[in-house]
């Protein structure tokens, strides 16, 4: 006789289930892009442009040539014979493989070496010289866009300026009206910085074309392997069927994986041209001064409010700077992607948004750095105008806060830019944070301090989030749907494998996913393999970045998993000699209804899939399912930090941080605790330290980890996660939602807040991020606000 | 370590310089000829083969390239392989024994202390490096012990948690 099995002791949902994948990682055994190594494998190096802005009038590639061990020196002229000097972006711009005409920004790909061992290729891109004509350069959107700028993008027809697009979102004339009518309007303008992904491991390719198949395979640092394989196909106008890509294990991603990158495109033609394999890994000045950054962009907005605290209505304008190329990786319909996710969490009646974006003489990008595509800023320049209103009103942040939120029981809510919010418990968030952050008692010790001189601060940050594009109606990129997939093979045993479209670079995805199978059919995890990343065997799938995986592939896991269960109750039917309506499920166990002692287990109904199945029914035991969701998911968090702030220096340090995340039901709560660990570091280290700029000339200050700071385990701090409240997501088929990065999202203005509250005395609204101690002097010494905006301000 | 270049009728090819070294890794004595301007973290990637040192920065930042090299820990990117001449080397390959896991192995796993695994052998190595000499820090003192290396996962929380629970685990050993 069969018995339904435990949940958790088999590693369903809710197990924090120890992951699968460490086991080959804390032994080093990965298998990373470099780790990789083919017969007859040549190595690439890159030659980058010095200058950000600058006519190439010749590249002598005569003594490159002449290093021994030198097989290829590619420059854009050759690119350009094979139609590849030029690819198409993710955002239907063009984007320069190698440079023909000029270079744009600094430290684009001029030159590439292919040679025997890397420091060969190295030996030789110096080798390589490149006569250069300086020209003028622009590095931020007031330049872009003032009289007699130069053009960046000559090279594009119809294109006689620096603007990329104009957009806008929401109701301009119902804003206008509400503006009209508010007893009080409040005003925010700051900066975004450009900041950087920068995942430990660069980003890097082996191409190894075979001309006896006319096979093409691509082992690559990406993070959306199926994207990847049909741009290939555009690009290089191979047949798709004879390209295979594969992602091996990812050294961390955070959306700086995403793009194609001219080195990609580089190692394929190489691979093609000289038949060997090509190994091309970026260095991390290469990959820090060239590949996908996030923000840079200027937000200002508006707010109209009522004398009591209510939020009539919201005005944003946005200015983006895009670099040279507009390769933002994000949505087709959406120019400046989720920003209008703004205010989501807050009843307001109408708003509207404005966006432009420009080009500059800085490295493309716009990748959602672990965010949902701009949902950072949107959420930043949220928070921080929520402070600064509440501080207008004379109210306090947390009701101010409080008055304003979508109340629980009006779900499914329409957002004024139009989203629709599917469920949450704001304000239980709320109180279960300031609970913890023990309010009421550190505004007192707050006055205390002050009476002392001691500058005490707290800040409060919520956010939400649309996780988990599409649904496909509204969200494409390059016209692709965003759709996933999942397939589950159930073998005879009852073992299984499950393969995905998406890709993890350290989310966990082979120990959850076989977490949803468990859940599903009673298959203990242990017995089910997860396999990623492959497109010659994964179902297609767009890929894992801005929190989709959970959201749209794990859907697809469960999905397909109810297929199974459904092939496995007609075998049980079968086998336990009833018709399929008089059988019950339970976990791992089909029943008959009036006899639950007569049963058979799923993995019995797997045995008879292969060897005992009833006349006339397909054999085998699998299935693909593509999921295509209903909504976005919308995860939920509040975050509190407590500070102090040495008037003296500008130093502060972090006293307390605690994270309430709402993000629905949790498959393995002690993962989902990794990624809020990991978001709210990533979150301090903007508001600390983080952040890339550039000099007049257009020189990138931050292109190495000795300008560019990331946090160690010194300066971080601990934080204090809650896990209270569970508002599951309505339509998703386990209830879940995404939260690898809303703590990133939702964590800045946390940070910013309690500095700014710490100085509220001193008048100063704004501190632009990072805050740096010089800036923070500043601030409190000469009690003005500081911008920091590049080029790198006059006074530094 | 062998290279083959293309003659092309000149001396260029002869002229490049090899040094031979000897040098123990996990245990093991090898000689290599080496290119003087070869790094440490090359020879051990590409000439051992053992992968599980990576390369993040190449600037002596990140310590992705962690190993021991007679006890201490050195990011190996920033030290010839001539340097390693008679020295002893330790990588993460040599933690584990045939039948089981070092302590420290066994704390990341049990307290989620990695996520893509790409910064995990060198933190693991620099922990080493001070349970050595420090079998009960505080926390505090493998916050400053890892300092030198970077992880853009974790939020480091749980990598001290797992620093500490090898410790612990390493002194129960040695009672």
């Amino acid at each position: 006789m069969s018995q339904a099995v435990d949940e958790i002791k088999i590693g369903g949902i809710g197990a924090s289930r120890k992951r699968v994948e460490d086991n080959r990682f804390i032994r080093g055994k990965g298998n990373y892009t470099d780790d990789i190594v083919l017969p007859g494998m040549l190595h690439m190096e890159i030659l980058r442009s010095p200058l950000a802005h600058a006519r190439i009038k010749s590249i002598d590639a005569t003594k490159a040539w002449d290093i021994p061990g030198v097989h290829l020196v590619l420059t854009g002229e050759m690119m350009a014979t094979r139609n590849l000097a030029w690819m198409p972006t993710l955002s239907y711009d063009t984007q320069a493989v190698l440079a023909t005409d000029k270079v744009r920004f600094q430290g684009q790909e001029v030159a590439c070496v292919i040679a025997d061992d890397p420091y060969i290729a190295k030996d030789a891109c110096e080798a390589i010289v490149v006569d250069y004509e300086p020209l003028p350069v622009i590095v931020n959107p007031c330049q872009a866009v003032a009289d007699g700028a130069p053009v960046i993008r000559d090279d594009k027809e119809n294109q006689p300026d620096n603007v990329i697009y104009d957009w806008e979102v929401g109701d301009r004339d119902g804003t206008d009206r509400a503006f009209a009518a508010a007893d009080l309007v409040s005003k925010l303008e700051l900066h975004y910085p450009r900041s950087h992904p920068s995942p430990i491991e660069c980003c890097g390719s082996i191409a190894d074309f075979n001309r006896a198949t006319s096979k093409l395979t691509v082992y690559m640092t990406t993070q959306a392997p199926h994207i990847i394989r049909a741009a290939v196909a555009m690009v290089a106008e191979l047949p798709e069927h004879m390209i295979r890509i594969i992602s091996p294990d990812i050294g961390g991603g955070f959306g700086n994986k995403v793009p194609v990158y001219p080195g990609y495109v580089c190692s394929i033609l190489a691979s093609i041209l000289l038949e060997r394999p090509v190994k091309w890994i970026e260095d991390k000045s290469g990959n820090l001064i060239s590949t996908g950054f996030a923000r840079d962009v200027y937000l200002k907005g508006e707010m109209a409010l009522r004398r009591n605290g209510k939020i009539l209505a919201v005005r944003m304008h946005t200015d983006a700077d895009h670099g040279a190329f507009f390769s933002d990786a994000q949505p087709s319909k959406f120019k400046i992607g989720l920003m209008h996710s703004a205010f989501a969490a807050y009843d307001i009646p109408v708003a509207h948004l404005t966006a432009r974006g420009t080009y500059s003489n800085k490295a493309p990008g716009g990748v959602a750095y672990r965010c949902s595509f701009r949902v950072t800023e949107a959420m930043f320049f949220q928070e921080r105008m929520m402070q600064a209103a509440a501080a207008d009103l004379g109210m306090d942040q947390a009701a101010f806060r409080r008055m304003n939120f979508v109340p629980d029981e009006a779900f499914p809510h329409r957002t004024p830019f139009g989203f629709l919010t599917d469920s949450g418990q704001y304000a239980k968030c709320l109180d279960v944070g300031l609970k913890a952050a023990d309010y009421e008692n550190f505004r007192r010790q707050q006055a205390e301090a002050r009476s002392r001189g001691r500058l005490l601060g707290l800040g409060i940050s919520t956010m939400t989030e649309p996780l988990g594009a599409g649904n496909s109606r509204e969200y494409d990129i390059l016209g692709i749907k965003m759709f996933d997939s999942a397939e589950l093979k159930v073998h005879m045993t009852g073992k299984a494998i499950v393969r995905t479209g998406a890709r993890g670079q350290g989310q966990g995805h082979e120990t959850t996913w076989a977490q949803i199978v468990a859940h599903e059919l009673g298959i203990p995890a242990e017995d089910v393999v997860v396999e990623e990343g492959d497109t010659d065997t994964a179902p297609f799938g767009m890929g894992t970045y801005a929190s989709r995986s959970t959201p749209v592939a794990g859907a697809a896991v469960a999905m397909v998993s109810r297929k199974i269960r459904a092939k496995a109750r007609k075998l049980a039917a079968h086998l336990l000699e009833v018709s399929e309506e008089d059988i019950e499920w339970e976990l791992g166990r089909f029943y008959v209804r009036s006899a639950p002692d007569r049963g058979v287990t799923i993995q019995e109904c797997a045995v008879a899939a292969y060897a005992n199945m009833p006349d006339g029914m397909e054999p085998g035991l699998d299935a693909t399912a593509y999921y295509d969701p209903p909504n976005l998911t919308w995860p939920f968090a509040v975050y509190i930090v407590t500070v102090e702030v040495d008037p003296e220096t500008g130093v502060w340090d972090v006293l307390n941080m605690v994270a309430v995340d709402d993000c629905g039901v949790r498959i393995n709560p002690m993962i989902v605790e990794g990624q809020i660990m990991g978001g709210l570091t990533e979150a301090y280290a903007m508001s600390n330290m983080q952040f890339i700029t550039f000099d007049a000339d257009g020189n990138c200050v931050g292109a190495n980890y000795m300008d560019y700071l990331l946090p160690t385990a010194w300066e971080t701090p601990g934080f204090e996660l809650h896990s209270e409240v569970v508002t599951p997501c309505p339509h998703h088929p386990i209830g879940a939602k995404g939260i690898g990065e809303c703590a990133a999202v939702g964590g800045p203005a946390a940070f910013v807040n309690a500095v700014l509250d710490a100085i509220k005395d001193t008048g100063v609204r704004n501190i632009d991020m990072p805050l740096l101690p010089d800036r923070v002097w500043e601030a409190v010494t000469y009690r003005r606000d500081v911008s920091g905006a590049p080029p790198v301000r006059s006074d530094d | 370590m062998t290279m083959v270049y293309a003659d092309r009728g000149d001396d260029t090819a002869a002229e490049v310089p090899l040094r031979r070294i000897k040098f123990t890794v996990n245990g093991e004595k090898k000689i290599a000829e080496v290119e003087p301007r070869l790094l440490l973290a090359h020879l051990i990637r590409q000439g051992l083969r053992l992968t599980g040192t990576h390369t993040g920065c190449d600037t002596t930042n990140c310590g992705a390239c962690t190993v021991l090299v007679d006890g201490q820990a050195v990011k190996s990117c920033t030290m010839l392989a001539v340097q390693a001449d008679g020295r002893e080397i330790q990588t993460v390959e040599g933690l584990a024994t045939a039948s089981e896991l070092h302590p420290l192995q066994e704390g990341f796993k049990e307290e989620h202390g990695l996520q893509c695994g790409f910064c995990t052998p060198g933190m693991m190595m620099a922990a080493k490096a001070l349970l050595d000499r420090n079998p009960d820090p505080t926390e505090e003192e493998v916050r400053w012990a890892l300092s030198g290396n970077l992880c853009r996962c974790t939020g480091y929380q749980n990598i001290v948690k797992s620093v500490l629970w090898a410790a612990e685990k390493l002194r129960a050993q040695a009672d």
